[in-house]
């Protein structure tokens, strides 16, 4: 267990902030939903990103990885949610790469990931079909055809699934919607035919797809991992996203909750400082308590996944359940303190708010994973 | 690193060793020894098992050698604290003496008082109690009345304390004074160590709603006190008693520890007194909603006590983060207590008598005291006002 970034975690974490600060401000995000970005964020900068290392960072070395662990890529995640920063860092970096990493052969590790490491190639994971993330609710069916499968079915809310070069689909090739049995994982191409891809406009101006499958063809290659044997992969990678997700919330929420505390010691009403009220003290003394218990939190799911703990799904859900409650309660409160400024477009704590309700619903809300905890744990 | 493992190794073999059986069983508060000039024993294996740590000095196990503690870093220590609780080893000796005190002597007393008070400590020989509040001293400790005349060779110390935990069981007394009626509130408190065996000394305890004792009120009428009992200079107390509130509020934020309480965690007793339905879950969403809020509360919690201590040993204390224990562990320990009592339903609501086992009656007469604890030791609304003006910075009126 380490509860601590090492030197090395440290100045990652410094630079990640001094880029993302130069570069990507939440600024940047505006710009990007002003000028109606089809993909959602800036290719350019993402390159830059890649060339910093930070798409290779968790893959092992014989893929052109860092293999620098995820401790180190949380600190990065969390810098980037404080600038709101836009980047397919989660759909292929920790959910596409880690999908192929555990669940792919030596082929499609050896030709997919070190792609990755370039940048050359984005993934997205497709996954979601009801209104509520529900993975063991998956309908999508993949029938054998051909040699190969053939895909059919609607996804909704799949992060950066209209810009993908490829994506993972998440589709049952048995068993029924509740049942972890019958999972199977396919590579589908982002321009596969019978693939309809429309990007769906988020509250958060991020990317975010409804795709739909109409008879689309896949070769027997394309498959990931055991055929109707995913569950396991894909629990795994859900929680690696989870986490992931939860720290990208942490960097947003304290940077929302620092803002507030520096606009309660400026902001001037009935001639004092506004920061002077108790009311409002004991509320921010709240949400700091509420912000360190989560980093504890947060660094002890990230080395549940670096150590491969066989708890990482218990500190998964109360890391991202946690953060949803938090960065919710931040949000909230920073847009109250605020006041009337608090719900212009103006002030940047709105995108803040924003984001933060599309990370809630993004792999999990608190109920789901208040219900996962508790059977985790025998009741 | 390895030195630490090989000293673990040999922690461990001498608890086997030395622990009696009996000692390695969950602990009921009638069998907590605690420290005093007449000693209780519950049984010859807890006299055995207290003699034998006070030998190796772990009683007081990060304390020096030379004053009778185990001499130990505080690596040493922690590695000492989870092998016990690894073996379930009972605490050996409970003082005041030993988690308040003690470290307050050791920073602020003299050779002469170190010598004098912190072997006996070490040794379970003194109980120790606390006098800080006053009837009319509460959150606002810095008004406190309580007079400490200086008298030339002794002061007089006349007034009230109230809260005085287990002071008709102890043998000696901490107190804050006010040796300067005229200096500004902080700046005329002196800290005095008082025999309450002294002739002018007396006691009450206060029954609560727990219908409990622990709390008393101790009155001071003419009592002279030697001046040698003054720890830390004249009228500078209150940095005395800052320093020994740290260690007063990290004992609380860790609270739960080893106190009595049922045998049962909320998660056992809701698997035993709400059941589970065919899927293995508890058979009432709402009150398994609120256990597992409570349970994931605690572990975010436990998370945080670990990461403060792994950042005081890479150098990286951020010493803010212990200001914020106080206040989780006793309003989580409060929901905790609330959440048992739900649990358990009618069978929490017994106060005496027949119909009710004894771990029912410790969740009830437990979730009444409770609500003590996030009032002592600075209240919960304290700590808030705290954390807004240290570590927030946050402008104050």
């Amino acid at each position: 267990m380490a509860l601590v970034l090492n030197e090395e975690q440290r100045l990652l974490k410094d630079t990640a902030k001094d880029f993302l600060s130069e570069n990507m401000p939440v600024e940047a995000l505006r710009t990007l939903r002003d000028s109606d970005d089809p993909t959602g964020y800036s290719q350019q900068q993402w390159q830059q990103m890649c060339e910093l290392g930070w798409a290779s960072i968790v893959l092992p070395e014989q893929y052109d990885g860092l293999d620098f662990g995820f401790m180190g890529l949380g600190a990065i995640i969390e810098e980037s949610g404080r600038t709101l920063a836009a980047s397919p860092l989660l759909s292929t970096v920790v959910l596409g790469a880690s999908a192929i990493l555990l669940g792919g052969n030596e082929e499609q590790k050896s030709s997919l990931l070190p792609k990755v490491a370039s940048g050359e190639l984005t993934l997205a994971l497709a996954l979601e079909e009801g209104h509520h993330h529900a993975p063991l609710d998956t309908a999508m069916a993949a029938e054998a055809h051909d040699g190969g499968f053939r895909l059919n079915g609607n996804k909704s809310f799949v992060v950066d699934g209209h810009s993908a070069d490829k994506l993972v689909v998440v589709a049952r090739t048995s068993g029924t919607a509740g049942s972890a049995d019958g999972f199977s994982l396919f590579l589908v191409d982002g321009d596969a035919k019978g693939l309809t891809r429309q990007r769906r406009k988020m509250v958060d101006s991020r990317g975010a797809a409804a795709l739909s499958f109409d008879n689309v063809d896949v070769s027997a290659d394309a498959l990931i991992g055991e055929l109707g044997q995913a569950w396991p992969v894909l629990e795994t990678v859900l929680d690696r996203g989870r986490v992931c997700l939860a720290a990208e919330m942490l960097g947003g929420a304290l940077e929302c909750f620092e803002r507030t505390v520096e606009y309660l010691k400026e902001r001037d009403q009935f001639g004092v400082k506004i920061g002077s009220f108790q009311a409002l003290q004991h509320r921010a003394s709240l949400m700091y308590i509420e912000l360190e218990l989560a980093k504890s939190v947060l660094f002890d799911a990230f080395s549940a996944i670096d150590d491969k703990r066989a708890d990482l799904p218990q500190l998964a859900s109360l890391a991202k359940a946690r953060m949803n409650d938090v960065f919710e309660l931040v949000t909230n409160e920073a847009v109250q303190m605020h006041g009337g400024i608090g719900v212009t477009d103006e002030l940047e704590i709105g995108f803040f708010l924003k984001r933060s309700r599309v990370a809630t619903q993004l792999l999990g809300h608190s109920g789901f994973h208040r219900d996962r905890y508790a059977s985790l744990c025998g009741y | 690193m390895a030195d630490l493992d090989q000293f673990r190794l040999e922690v461990r073999q001498w608890l086997e060793d030395n622990c009696p059986a009996s000692q390695r069983l969950p602990i009921t508060r009638e069998e907590q020894v605690w420290a005093g000039k007449n000693k209780q024993f519950p049984s010859d294996d807890a006299k055995l098992w207290f003699e034998r740590m006070r030998d190796k000095g772990w009683t007081v196990p990060e304390w020096p050698s030379e004053l009778g503690g185990g001499g130990l870093d505080e690596r040493q220590a922690k590695v000492l604290k989870e092998e016990m609780k690894a073996l379930g080893c009972r605490t050996p000796l409970f003082d005041l003496g030993i988690w308040m005190l003690g470290p307050a002597v050791l920073e602020f007393g003299n050779d002469e008082q170190k010598q004098e008070h912190i072997p006996k400590i070490a040794r379970g020989d003194v109980r120790w109690c606390q006098g800080y509040s006053e009837p009319g001293a509460g959150s606002d400790l810095a008004s406190l009345q309580t007079r400490a005349e200086d008298m030339g060779d002794h002061f007089l110390v006349n007034g009230s304390k109230i809260w005085t935990t287990n002071a008709d069981k102890a043998d000696w007394i901490f107190c804050l004074v006010r040796t300067d009626p005229d200096a500004k509130k902080q700046e005329g408190i002196s800290f005095l160590l008082i025999d309450m065996d002294d002739p002018g000394v007396t006691t009450t305890p206060i029954e609560l709603i727990s219908g409990e004792s622990e709390f008393c009120q101790t009155f001071f009428d003419n009592v002279k006190v030697p001046k040698a009992n003054l720890i830390g200079e004249l009228n500078k107390g209150w940095s005395v008693a800052k320093a020994l509130l740290k260690h007063e509020r990290k004992l609380m934020s860790e609270i739960g520890g080893d106190t009595p309480g049922p045998s049962f965690g909320p998660v056992q007793a809701a698997l035993e007194y709400v059941g589970t339905d065919e899927n293995g879950k508890l058979k009432d969403a709402a009150l398994r909603d609120q256990l597992v809020r409570h349970e994931m509360a605690y572990r975010a919690i436990g998370l945080t006590h670990f990461r403060t201590f792994e950042e005081r040993m890479s150098g990286q204390a951020d010493s803010n983060v212990p200001l914020i224990m106080k206040y989780v562990g006793t309003e989580e320990g409060k929901r905790k207590e609330e959440l048992l009592l739900a649990l358990l339903g009618h069978q929490a609501l017994g106060w005496d008598g027949d119909g009710f086992n004894e771990d029912e009656k410790l969740t009830t007469r437990g979730w009444l005291f409770s609500k003590a604890l996030s009032i002592a030791g600075g209240t919960s609304e304290v700590q808030l006002n705290i954390i807004a003006k240290r570590v927030l910075g946050l402008p104050q009126q």
